[in-house]
């Protein structure tokens, strides 16, 4: 895909990823279908020997929440927050 | 606990000239059930024609599935959406509803079986009588798990124990069993059908407490768990599965052996409460006949030949074949020097006799292969025979 | 402006103390439970109403993941268990979330008629050509060819064509999707969760551990980029022409949204025409 200038909404929005690293079974679904590739497969190993992902950008991810959908273990999210907005925690620790 | 009344609505109160068929479904309609699902198979078919009829008249919903295996678990669907539910077949649809016969007491689905036994095995006899059902009735699903069987010998008895079966069911949270057999089923008699008022109902057991503490398969105090309503927040689940208290599939030895002994306990340990027999000439009788169904009829009668000729005989009827009345069986036992069971197959009660009455006394059987009653003289003959060295 | 909090959307809707689910690296199930959240959040339907019904199969294990009503039943079974459920309890919304072997081989004569009858249910039908659950034997979703454990030598039989056989049994919302479009996955969810009547979405999924391994297909991220290259999006396409090739593309799309009187409607009309005041229908206790 082409790239394409950032829309109003992307300007005035940012994404935050949350991954609970345990849950992951290294698919790659997330990192392949991530639009920005703002997700590689970790160095780390988790507790059951699969690389999770991890954020490569701190700024490029949307919150667009593909990742989310396509993640078969229910192992990552993002979420859509104004820029400005302080830092998201996530509900669950790890994820 | 509170019983609740029939409802005078729907209920046909008087007398009647219908045969067990007719009677059976009324009987259902008297107990409060409001859904059946069915596949045509004689001798049983009209029963849910009736229901069929009766169904948009009495606030009940009938549907005709594809096949006996839909309908028998599409009233366990509608018991978990609130309904009292049977279904109704012969002996090959029987077959056919074994896995939900089970799949309904693995969950403790409050639902009645009706089967109108015909002969068999296979196609066999469609249209006569047979009573070769029955240790499949206990024994016909896989894996252990108890049910409750009631053998009702007159119409009007196919409309009072049909109450009955539905009152056990809530009260158990199992699947009862109402084995009938094409005699009773097509044998037009009087039946009294009583005004709602004096027609007891159990109410279905759903529990007060709320979401946060409700564990949909803990036992309550009498070790049955309550069920919870549908669509209200409780979001429990339910499978097949070996499950734990949650609900939850719990696939291990431990878990197994704590659901089993809960779910066989609530049959075996109140066998006695459940047992129920029909006795007849018992007091003295040296000489026992076991029977049940249209036989104990005809039992009664050779019976009752028999005490003419002086012969010391005496009758048990099991109502309640399942579970089997082992104790009053043994009790006899110490009275009598012979049972003779009578019954329409080629011996299947007649092996839980003998297992009560454990080398007490002797077991006699007198088999029929189906297709015709017994004839009270036929019965007398070995009651005569027996009567020689008893 | 305070710390808030995240949430993964689908975390509300699972039964957490069940986690992590017995489903493969790679395989789609979990895919399709996520759109299912979402769909559930669009459809703004009370979650309390609504049921799940399983069957046997690794698709029928959604039915105990999900945190609502939910019912592990028989195999083959789910769709009848579903029709009891709804016509005793109209107010819920019931889905159906299965296999294609449940569904489909064990199930198909449940399915076709529960289509005929336009029973208002939702049935989702995750497609991996293969019994999994079970060990991978061959199924009637199997590609011509294509190796089971209980076809060695490649299935040669003709497979399903799954909206065909819906739409003309009488489903009247047909869709299919892959794994990879899960955003239209939601979307046909959400629809579906709002349509009266039988509605069917066929999800192809990806099955790592036996169809792909024993096919040398890949793993399922190799399937997923297949369907993302292969599928073409054919909104409103004849039924008759979703034949699965393996080597051709995948039709997707939603391929009928109609409208015809559900079961309890048809059963309400017949009952009120012919009984007039005397028709006395059930009612919830």
């Amino acid at each position: 895909m082409a790239s394409i200038a950032p829309t109003e909404k992307a300007k005035k929005f940012r994404g935050e990823v949350f991954i609970n690293t345990d849950r992951c079974k290294g698919c790659g679904f997330c990192i392949e279908f991530c639009p920005p590739k703002v997700l590689a497969s970790s160095e780390k190993y988790n507790n059951h020997g699969y690389h999770p992902p991890a954020l490569v950008s701190e700024t490029d991810c949307t919150g667009c929440d593909l990742c989310g959908l396509y993640c078969p273990d229910f192992a990552i999210y993002g979420i859509r927050v104004p820029v400005e907005a302080a830092a998201v925690q996530p509900a669950v620790l790890g994820g | 606990m509170d019983w609740v009344k029939a409802n005078p609505k729907t209920i046909l109160s008087g007398a009647h000239f219908i045969d067990g068929n007719h009677a059976a479904c009324e009987g259902a309609i008297a107990a409060g059930a409001n859904f059946a699902a069915g596949y045509p198979i004689t001798p049983s078919t009209e029963i849910v024609e009736r229901f069929a009829a009766r169904a948009p008249l009495v606030g009940a919903t009938f549907l005709q599935m594809e096949d006996e295996l839909a309908s028998s678990i599409a009233i366990l669907g509608a018991a978990w959406g609130g309904a009292k539910s049977f279904t109704v077949t012969s002996g090959p649809g029987f077959s056919l509803m074994m896995e939900h016969i089970g799949f309904a007491a693995m969950t403790e689905t409050p639902s009645v079986f009706v089967n109108v036994q015909r002969g068999g095995p296979s196609t066999g006899l469609p249209t006569l009588p047979g009573q070769a059902d029955m240790m499949q009735a206990r024994w016909g699903s896989h894996g252990d798990y108890e049910v409750i069987a009631l053998s009702p010998n007159s119409p009007q008895d196919c409309f009072d124990l049909m109450i009955d079966a539905f009152n056990l069911a809530e009260q158990y949270r199992n699947p009862v069993l109402f084995m009938m057999d094409e005699s009773v089923g097509h044998m037009t008699e009087k039946v009294v059908i009583p005004s709602a008022d004096r027609i007891d109902l159990r109410p279905r057991r759903y529990t007060g407490l709320p979401a946060s503490e409700y564990q949909p398969f803990q036992p309550w105090t009498d070790g049955i768990p309550e069920m919870a309503r549908i669509g209200e927040g409780y979001r429990f689940h339910v499978t097949g599965l070996t499950h734990d208290e949650r609900g939850y599939p719990a696939i291990n030895a431990q878990t197994q052996q704590e659901l089993m002994s809960r779910l066989i306990g609530k049959i075996r340990n109140n066998a006695e409460k459940i047992a129920r027999t029909e006795e007849h000439f018992i007091e003295d009788a040296g000489i026992v006949l076991v029977a049940y169904g249209i036989t104990s009829r005809v039992a009664l009668r050779a019976v009752q030949m028999a005490r003419e000729e002086g012969i010391p005989a005496g009758l048990v009827r099991p109502v309640v074949v399942w579970p089997f009345p082992e104790k009053r069986i043994r009790e006899l036992a110490g009275q009598a020097k012979a049972f003779i069971v009578v019954e329409m197959n080629c011996g299947q009660i007649v092996n839980e006799v003998e297992r009560s009455v454990a080398g007490r006394a002797r077991t006699v059987l007198i088999p029929h292969s189906g297709g015709a009653v017994h004839r009270p003289e036929a019965i007398l003959d070995v009651v005569r025979e027996v009567a020689r060295w008893a | 402006m305070g710390v808030t909090t995240a949430v993964n959307p689908v975390e509300p809707l699972l039964r957490s103390d069940r986690m992590p689910h017995i489903w493969c690296p790679g395989c789609g199930i979990g895919t399709t439970v996520n759109c299912f959240a979402r769909a559930l959040e669009q459809s703004k339907l009370p979650l309390d109403k609504v049921a799940v019904v399983s069957g046997i199969g690794c698709t029928g294990r959604v039915a105990g993941y999900l945190n609502f009503d939910s019912f592990h039943t028989t195999h083959g079974r789910a769709i009848p268990f579903a029709t009891g459920l709804k016509l005793a309890n109209p107010d819920l919304t019931v889905v159906v979330y299965s296999g294609d072997g449940d569904l489909i081989a064990i199930g198909g004569n449940h399915f076709i008629h529960a289509a005929r009858r336009n029973v208002d249910i939702k049935v989702i039908c995750v497609n991996n050509f293969i019994y999994g659950m079970t060990g991978g034997q061959v199924a009637p979703t199997t590609p011509m060819g294509m190796s089971a454990t209980t076809a060695p030598y490649g299935s040669f039989e003709r497979p399903f064509n799954l909206p065909f056989l819906a739409e003309s049994s009488g489903a009247v919302y047909v869709a299919r999707w892959t794994a990879f479009h899960v955003r239209h996955i939601a979307h046909s969810m959400a629809e579906a969760l709002r349509k009266k009547g039988f509605s069917f979405i066929e999800i192809l999924a990806p099955c790592p551990t036996l169809y792909l391994r024993r096919n040398k297909l890949g793993d399922g991220l190799d399937t997923m980029r297949y369907y993302k290259q292969h599928s073409v999006i054919k909104n409103g396409a004849s039924t008759r022409d979703l034949d699965l090739d393996v080597q051709g593309e995948i039709v997707v799309g939603k391929f009928v949204d109609t409208e015809r009187p559900t079961l309890q409607q048809a059963m309400d009309q017949r009952y009120r025409q012919m009984l007039k005041d005397r028709y006395n229908g059930w009612r919830q206790p």
